[in-house]
């Protein structure tokens, strides 16, 4: 498994740093594990548009070029940062790992919402979750990669609409998310949009329990279908997921830490 | 960045209408071969404002596209091989976009464009 693991995601040495930008770590981690744990689905979807929202450090993103494989040609990836030392991060990065992405300097995708609508087949976003004063939420610096604001949804609430919007019709969004958040109401609000969704890894570190949540448009749900009885039935699925995929749980010997 | 990022990018400056296209000022050109995949290019040929890929082109110093184009273009290796070229090996590496209707600057430094907003233009 290591050293499956090594060849496939970005190496830990390899990831440059900056003391104003967030290092891989248990969020990391988990995302990049869901994304090679969903890896033949991801190879078999056969992506053009990749993109991360929130790159930190270029580990997440990295990962997910070594994972399609950067034998494969005709991916195109898009990065964005709100933090300038985080951009200039990755860069070195994608560079120490011989693969690319074009990289931005944005708030979430401002300024890609227009022209980039309903281009993008996988995203992955490892949002700025923890819950704290509201003032803290995108402070300038290491700050915005963690400050949530309340129940660390702040930023969240802003993405899912950015993220329904740019999805393809066949798009996935793989998104970290804490107990805090209320994954299962940001479940429901996605399915309000049209969205199944499932937990790909369940994880608890010492600190916080940390949910990969994968989204995809399902065509068989219209809004109008989403009664409180589907809802129920949806969230009682969603909870049954949990037991399943628990055998994650404590499997979180990483390597890299 | 790439001119399929540029072709992507609009001016997100609050009440400012369409935004697009940004137009480029080069101040660095750098060309990053990669290989050529026809099945991208062919989709990514569908999204392309070409008008606006066109000037882009241009303003990086590449004059080898045509001023109209049609899908039946595509099955032309040489028309897929500048397309290819302009869209995905030149790269602006140093300079701004420029948005069409306030005549905002952007920066681009490092191949990195900077699309933050100041306070009030948000």
């Amino acid at each position: 498994m290591a050293s499956y693991k090594e060849n496939r995601t970005a190496r830990i040495r390899l990831v440059s740093s900056h003391n104003e930008v967030y290092e891989p770590c248990d969020d990391s981690f988990a995302l990049v594990d869901a994304l090679l744990a969903d890896r033949t689905n991801l190879l078999e979807h056969c992506p053009t548009m990749c993109m991360e929202i929130g790159c930190g450090s270029g580990y997440v993103i990295t990962s997910l070029a070594l994972i399609l494989g950067r034998e494969r040609g005709g991916v195109n990836y898009i990065a964005t940062d709100i933090n300038p030392n985080a951009v200039k991060v990755t860069r070195e990065t994608l560079d120490a790992h011989g693969v690319d992405a074009e990289l931005i300097l944005t708030d979430i995708a401002s300024g890609l919402e227009n022209r980039l609508a309903g281009l993008v087949d996988v995203m992955v976003v490892n949002p700025p979750y923890v819950p704290t004063p509201e003032d803290e939420v995108g402070a300038e610096g290491i700050i915005s990669s963690w400050a949530g604001g309340e129940n660390g949804r702040r930023v969240i609430d802003r993405i899912l609409p950015v993220a329904d919007h740019l999805l393809s019709e066949k798009g996935w969004l793989y998104m970290v998310t804490l107990t805090a958040n209320n994954p299962s109401e940001i479940c429901l609000q996605m399915r309000k949009k049209g969205y199944a969704s499932k937990i790909i890894i369940q994880r608890s570190t010492e600190e916080e329990s940390l949910h990969i949540i994968k989204f995809w448009r399902d065509f068989d749900t219209t809004v109008d279908e989403v009664t409180d009885q589907s809802l129920i039935g949806f969230l009682g699925s969603l909870l049954a997921q949990i037991p399943l995929f628990s055998l994650w749980r404590g499997s979180n010997s990483n390597d890299n830490c | 960045m790439r001119l399929l990022t540029h072709n992507m990018l609009s001016s997100n400056i609050k009440g400012v209408e369409k935004g697009f296209p940004l137009r480029i000022e080069a101040e660095k050109v750098v060309e990053k071969p990669v290989e050529m995949n026809a099945d991208f290019l062919r989709k990514m040929f569908e999204k392309v404002e070409w008008k606006a890929f066109l000037e882009a082109s241009r303003s990086m110093g590449y004059a080898q596209l045509p001023e109209e184009v049609d899908s039946g273009m595509l099955e032309s290796d040489e028309f897929l091989s500048r397309f290819h070229h302009a869209l995905l090996e030149l790269h602006l590496e140093e300079g701004a976009l420029v948005c069409p209707e306030t005549g905002r600057r952007f920066p681009v430094n490092k191949g990195i464009p900077n699309m933050l907003l100041h306070e009030d233009e948000v």
